[in-house]
């Protein structure tokens, strides 16, 4: 008679608390470092503003006939950065990890434990100090918003439908990123080491900071399709700040369906990585133990 | 002195084997190095595209493209990976003492460990550059004059030589804070936007452009790329350059300056 394994049910939502605390615990331990971390994630953002503002000096949208006027552009510049700190709050210093704890081993206490693998190398860490990052893009947001709700000529019209579809697609694009960056982690199973992750991952994400309407023509076509319908990181910015910045858009064909297909992208994605994942560990043989 | 250069030598030949190594890595990460630039590229087609109009402070689309190509060549000498927290690890570890010790100086020691470095990287990475520039040789108004080229080889060299001592500067310091990550940090945010690889300095707007101009930052990656396209010619360059060179001179004797009372500060931390 065979013995159902016995599957503890894990109350995952109050293991993450704790991880969060824990995280907030240490982060408080080292306050002036924690500072330090903060004041100096938020003047690298502020610097690329006065890049921005810098481009707005010279033009006023982005692209001929796109919509992306300089009001537009810091909702689509702000959509960035809370993407960008909430995948950095909780992924980031997860991941980087997780190439360590294959050269070392210590990915096997990790499988000792009684929960789901993926959800405890995934959240264990929290970086408190990409929070500063988020509240400088709610800032940035909100002056954005009031700038054009307030201007005279074609005001924006925000409605609590689009606020709520915003912070939907925002939660989207955040989890088609970790995804991608859990994919990348699990192939140093494969590889017995990945150092050149965080290289790898700047050099995708890179691709998704700016509206996609300026990937156009003969080499930008293709690099469009590519980005945005086998690697899906153009949707991950473009369809919330289309969303929220030109609900009506420059062109309003292409917003809807491509809020829809976001979707399916979020779904597969997550799908993709959780079977990378699985199929990564099945492969993974405990070193150095 | 027949000694004293094979000591040398010797240096340079061990620091170039070891550099040699990985050079599928190198090859593969100077590639990688071109991507960033795809971006920049198409944002700022979007830029001019949205302007109607052909020239940005005598900037053309072309001019841009060429531009960023050219900026890539200068950092390639201008950037010391490494060097500043490399130096600052060995005050805070103990290992500077060897250098103390033997008849070997420091800054001597590192900058032929960076030729070795350089020599070695571009041996490797002139294939992936040869094959970009080709690809991209409509972008380029031509090959540059006699004096461009020379004018630009020329700044190339105290690129290479100013990138190494004003991160040996930094790392430096380090007698004196021992832990240098956040000069470091300081230093990597202003040099990343004002050193002119983000964007051709001249789009800034005044009084930004005068001021970032008397930084030394724009010898490194601005200058030679603007020298090399032809931008800077008569008399703005013979100052560019002597500027520069000023530059160069100014961090050597500030580094040798630092060492001095450096090691009189040194009090041996570590094992």
């Amino acid at each position: 008679m065979s013995v159902p394994p016995v599957v503890p049910s894990v109350p995952y939502l109050s293991v993450f608390l704790t991880f969060a605390r824990n995280s907030l615990v240490r982060d408080m331990t080292f306050r002036i470092n924690f500072l330090i971390e903060c004041v100096s994630s938020v003047t690298w953002t502020a610097m690329n503003l006065g890049f921005y503002l810098l481009i707005f000096h010279h033009t006023n949208q982005i692209g001929a006939d796109t919509g992306w006027g300089k009001w537009e552009f810091f909702a689509f510049l702000a959509t960035t950065m809370l993407v960008n700190s909430l995948v950095q709050a909780f992924f980031m210093p997860n991941c980087e990890d997780v190439s360590e704890l294959i050269r070392t081993g210590g990915l096997d206490f990790a499988l000792l434990k009684p929960i789901d693998t993926q959800f405890l190398i995934s959240l264990e860490k929290i970086d408190w100090s990409s929070f500063a990052n988020f509240a400088a893009g709610l800032a940035l947001l909100v002056v954005s918003l009031v700038r054009m709700t307030a201007r005279a000529a074609n005001p924006l019209d925000l409605t609590p439908t689009s606020v709520a579809l915003y912070v939907f697609y925002v939660l989207c694009g955040v989890a088609i990123l970790y995804s991608l960056m859990i994919s990348l982690a699990a192939t140093s199973i494969w590889l017995g080491q990945n150092r050149s992750l965080y290289d790898f991952w700047f050099y995708i994400t890179n691709f998704s900071r700016y509206p996609m309407e300026i990937y156009d023509g003969r080499w930008g076509r293709p690099l469009r399709w590519t980005f945005t319908y086998l690697i899906p990181v153009l949707i991950v910015v473009n369809v919330p700040a289309q969303i929220i910045a030109q609900p009506i858009g420059h062109d309003s064909t292409t917003v809807w369906p491509l809020a829809f297909f976001a979707l399916f992208a979020t779904a597969g994605s997550l799908a993709a990585s959780r079977w990378v994942f699985q199929a990564a560990l099945r492969n993974y043989r405990s070193a150095s133990s | 002195m027949y000694a004293r250069a094979l000591t040398w030598w010797t240096i340079l030949r061990i620091a170039l084997a070891e550099r040699l190594v990985y050079r599928g890595d190198f090859a593969l990460g100077t590639m990688m190095r071109f991507l960033p630039i795809i971006t920049q590229i198409f944002l700022w087609y979007a830029v001019f595209q949205a302007r109607g109009k052909e020239q940005l402070n005598g900037f053309t689309y072309r001019d841009f493209v060429a531009y960023f190509l050219l900026t890539m060549v200068a950092r390639a000498f201008s950037s010391m990976p490494g060097l500043a927290s490399g130096i600052a690890g060995q005050i805070r570890s103990g290992e500077i003492k060897k250098f103390l010790i033997q008849p070997i100086d420091l800054l001597g020691f590192l900058l032929l460990g960076r030729v070795a470095h350089k020599l070695a990287y571009y041996a490797v990475a002139v294939v992936p550059f040869a094959l970009v520039f080709f690809l991209c040789r409509d972008f380029f108004p031509g090959w540059p004059s006699l004096t461009a080229w020379s004018a630009g080889i020329l700044s190339l060299i105290l690129c290479f030589l100013l990138g190494y001592y004003l991160e040996a500067c930094m790392g430096l310091v380090g007698f004196w804070w021992l832990e240098i990550s956040s000069l470091l940090f300081v230093y990597m945010l202003f040099s990343f936007f004002l050193s002119g690889h983000m964007f051709p300095l001249d789009m800034l707007p005044e009084p930004w452009h005068t001021l970032v101009a008397l930084t030394p930052l724009q010898f490194l990656a601005y200058f030679p790329a603007a020298v090399l396209l032809g931008k800077i010619q008569g008399w703005n360059l013979v100052i560019g350059l002597a500027a520069e060179a000023g530059w160069v001179v100014f961090f050597i004797v500030l580094s040798r300056v630092l060492f001095h009372y450096g090691t009189r500060r040194y009090s041996a931390y570590g094992g």
